[in-house]
């Protein structure tokens, strides 16, 4: 069994995000970056599935600039067997990013495909399901648990209500949630190991994919500072505050 | 309760930009190590200490080890941390290939062990001692030894220790009574060594003592002491831990700091004598002690890097939360806006980063010695008692100022700012204290060439010096002024004790740890001086650091020249005035 795993270069979830002077973006200048923390689930799942001898070879591929090969070598160091970079411009958008992969799919035909079910920078949550539409193949979002049995994959899914457990067919997309696993530290062999093992690099044009921009970013703003808090005096006094100046009620 | 954010890029400035780790690997043949990798491995390196070693450090202050039975048993948490460390292969980081390890070089071992001890320097002290065990049979093991015991040792899955210090011989291992008798193939150890870090643990499958003992027909002092391998566990047909030998922990130090390490008294030959193993020859142990001595003082020097690095962070972090005074618009000020306050934190952070850019070229000169470099060697025999010296006196210093940026809140156990200071305060003690230190600098390693060493540092300096009174940047030219002013103060005291020191042995001892300091300040402030330079070139291309860090750099490197750099001055002053006071009254005035 064949696994692929995309995997997202964001800003590290420890660094603090500062907002570019003009308002245009986020500024990424020198920020510390790292894998995509739902992704790096996806990840921690395809080396247990190969450890557990379910998997035979696991693929992490990633879209974007030569710096998201960061984020293959870790994802390689975590223990994936081999990395495929889509070279691309900055963020390009899910469509696109969905696209791409589907054409990485057709070409490796893997079994499963496992992604996070969002990413912590634009917060879409769109490219795993695009991704299963396009390749025509079963989806099941938001992980919480899985397992291989007789050609499916079981999923136990986060919904609104509970946990809903679904069996679909292989192939398709499966995307995790917070709770399927606890992902490992990379260990120092494997970091050794990382350097020697196969990364290829292929272009949009070569997939046969047109890149095209269907939103546009207008504005990005930082959130308004919280103000200090005010003591009061009586419960009506707190109504009326409620009321009149944080109109909540 | 304090976090710890590895100084990722900050090592990573110092190995690339001022080691220039890509030249150093290729002059040691190291192929497939890079700056890249070596990026990879301190990134990785660094969360497994914030994450898992950092959060047990005040669990190992407040419940530290238990001994019953001769058995100890460590703080609760603290074997899982040691598997996750062993399982993740970091003890393997710089053992060479041949036993398990990965051959990483020094220097990258050097940026990852500041870490470990930074997160929680009781429990690096454990893997520290494996990896000076592993020295020292790699030197001097036979071929069985090594091949019995360095796997283990390399991979972690035993841990090792350093039986040294006796109730009468501590600096003075002349004094080592512990017995060793030919027994067969091996020997027969009997007698009791104290201060034992980690002597006795549950974390590891079996512990490899290293013991200095003396044969009955031994000659007198330090030439009739030989040193054994004596296991925990005695190794069965398979190689394996078996028979209990015997050795024992009979009671845990109670210490003012490093509450997590335990310190044991460790009791030889109880039952008839534990059996031990020659490494090398007899009577040649104590020279085998000194053939890892760069290293080990050096790691000392680097723990006095580590522990000030947290104190900093948490020193840094609480001067944001905590709001005394007002702001001049009136609103509550945090008191990192506070004049002095800031002067504490820059006073921290530069002490920090010129220990960092000495800890790291002393670890690229072990590594260029190794290779077969004699200019490293030497630099080495003179680098390393600045870096333990100086490094863990500069650290009481720092870790000091954290407490002082908490005030009261310092003072009280609750913040944990206390802990490291106390843990701070074992290091300028042990493996050489300052005084050991003082004395080898200025006399094995600068009398005794003739101020050969001294003359090539002197040398370098100077080139820096020029370099920076020739940059276009004016903040640099001020720099190589200020920097250039302590050379030549230092100078001057170097050359009087050269010319008058040899003859005059209490002279000697007298001002020695003056000019220990004073060779610290300098060569600190010569190599954040440098690193500054290296960052001005920098912030005209292209770079990974970005002009805000490039910029704090030139700044931390003037801050240090203000601050520190005229201690070399007041330090070649006391020299020069040759301390006649010390010994002008008697003991009984006293």
């Amino acid at each position: 069994m064949k696994i692929l795993v995309a995997v997202k270069r964001v800003i590290d979830y420890n660094a603090k995000v500062r907002v570019k002077t003009d308002n245009t973006d986020v500024d990424l200048t020198n920020t510390k970056m790292a894998i995509n923390p739902f992704c790096e689930i996806a990840v921690e799942e395809a080396v247990r599935l190969k450890e557990s001898g379910t998997a035979s070879e696991t693929i992490a591929v990633s879209v974007g600039p030569k710096s998201c090969q960061e984020q293959i070598r870790t994802a390689l160091a975590l223990g994936m067997d081999r990395g495929i970079q889509i070279e691309t411009e900055d963020s390009p958008e899910s469509l696109s990013v969905a696209k791409l992969l589907a054409k990485v799919v057709a070409e490796e035909q893997p079994d499963l495909i496992i992604m996070g079910k969002q990413a912590i920078d634009s917060d879409n949550n769109q490219t795993g399901q695009m991704l299963a539409a396009l390749s025509g193949i079963p989806q099941a979002t938001f992980a919480s648990e899985m397992k291989i049995e007789d050609g499916k994959a079981v999923v136990t899914r986060e919904v609104d209500g509970g946990l809903q457990t679904v069996a679909i067919d292989l192939p398709a997309v499966v995307t995790t949630d917070l709770r399927l696993n606890e992902p490992r530290y990379a260990s120092l062999p494997n970091i050794m190991k990382a350097k020697r093992k196969p990364l290829a690099v292929k272009t949009p044009d070569e997939l046969g994919v047109e890149m095209k921009q269907h939103t546009k970013l207008l504005k990005v703003a930082p959130p308004a500072e919280r103000q200090a808090g005010v003591m009061v005096n009586s419960i009506d006094e707190l109504l009326e505050k409620l009321q009149s100046e944080a109109k909540v009620i | 309760m304090s976090t710890y954010t590895p100084p990722l890029q900050d090592s990573t400035f110092v190995l690339d930009q001022l080691i220039g780790l890509d030249q150093l690997c290729q002059d040691l043949n190291l192929d497939e190590v890079n700056s890249d990798l070596a990026g990879v491995v301190i990134e990785e390196a660094g969360k497994l200490a914030a994450d898992v070693l950092a959060p047990l450090n005040i669990v190992g202050d407040h419940n530290g080890p238990k001994v019953s039975d001769g058995k100890v048993l460590e703080t609760a948490g603290f074997a899982d941390a040691y598997q996750q460390f062993v399982e993740n292969g970091w003890a393997t980081l710089t053992g060479p290939e041949a036993f398990g390890g990965q051959a990483l070089p020094n220097v990258l071992g050097t940026a990852v062990n500041e870490m470990w001890h930074s997160a929680n320097m009781a429990f690096g002290l454990c893997p520290l001692l494996s990896q000076g065990s592993v020295e020292a049979l790699i030197a001097h093991g036979s071929e069985t030894l090594q091949q019995q015991y360095l796997p283990h040792l390399i991979s972690g899955e035993w841990t090792g220790t350093m039986n040294l210090t006796e109730p009468n011989a501590g600096s003075d291992l002349a004094a080592v009574a512990a017995k060793a008798v030919r027994d067969g193939d091996h020997y027969k150890i009997s007698g009791q060594k104290i201060f034992i870090t980690w002597g006795d643990h549950q974390m590891a499958s079996n512990i490899v003592h290293l013991v200095l003992a003396r044969l009955p027909d031994a000659p007198a002092g330090v030439k009739g002491i030989s040193l054994f391998v004596v296991p925990k566990f005695l190794l069965d047909e398979q190689g394996q831990p078996g028979d209990q030998n015997d050795v024992c922990c009979i009671s845990l130090e109670h210490k003012l700091g490093i509450h997590g390490s335990p310190t044991c008294v460790m009791s030889f030959g109880d039952n008839g004598g534990a059996t031990g193993y020659l490494v090398g020859e007899e009577n040649k142990g104590l020279n085998y002690m000194f053939t890892m001595m760069n290293h080990a003082r050096q790691s000392v020097g680097l723990q006095g890097l580590s522990i000030s690095e947290r104190a900093y962070q948490q020193a840094l972090q609480y001067s944001q939360e905590r709001f005394q005074g007002s702001n001049p618009d009136g609103s509550k000020a945090a008191i990192i806006n506070h004049p002095d306050v800031r002067r504490m934190l820059m006073a921290m952070k530069s002490g920090n980063e010129a220990m960092r850019a000495l800890a790291l070229s002393a670890a690229a000169d072990i590594d260029r010695a190794h290779h077969g470099d004699a200019e490293s060697k030497k630099r080495v025999e003179f680098y390393t008692p600045i870096v333990k010296g100086w490094m863990t006196e500069l650290s009481q210093e720092l870790t000091s100022l954290n407490i002082q940026v908490h005030g009261g809140m310092g003072f009280i156990e609750e913040t944990g700012a206390a802990q490291h200071y106390r843990d701070a305060r074992i290091l300028p003690i042990y493996e050489g204290t300052t005084g050991i230190q003082a004395l080898d600098l200025i006399g094995r390693k600068t009398l005794f060439d003739k101020g050969a060493a001294l003359t090539q540092l002197q040398t370098d300096i100077q080139a820096t010096v020029e370099l920076l009174n020739s940059a276009k940047n004016t903040e640099l030219n001020a720099l190589g002024s200020k920097l250039g002013k302590a050379l030549s103060k230092s100078q001057a005291a170097s050359q009087w004790l050269l010319e008058n020191a040899a003859s005059d042995k209490q002279l000697m001892g007298n001002v020695s740890v003056d000019n220990l300091m004073m060779m610290g300040y300098l060569t600190g402030g010569w190599l954040i001086a440098k690193s500054a330079l290296l960052a001005d070139q920098l912030s005209s291309e292209e770079n990974n650091y970005g002009s805000p860090f490039l910029n704090a750099k030139v700044a931390t490197a003037d801050f240090f020249a203000d601050h520190y750099l005229p201690r070399v001055g007041q330090h070649a002053e006391t020299i020069l005035s040759g301390l006649k006071s010390t010994f002008a009254i008697d003991i009984d005035l006293l």
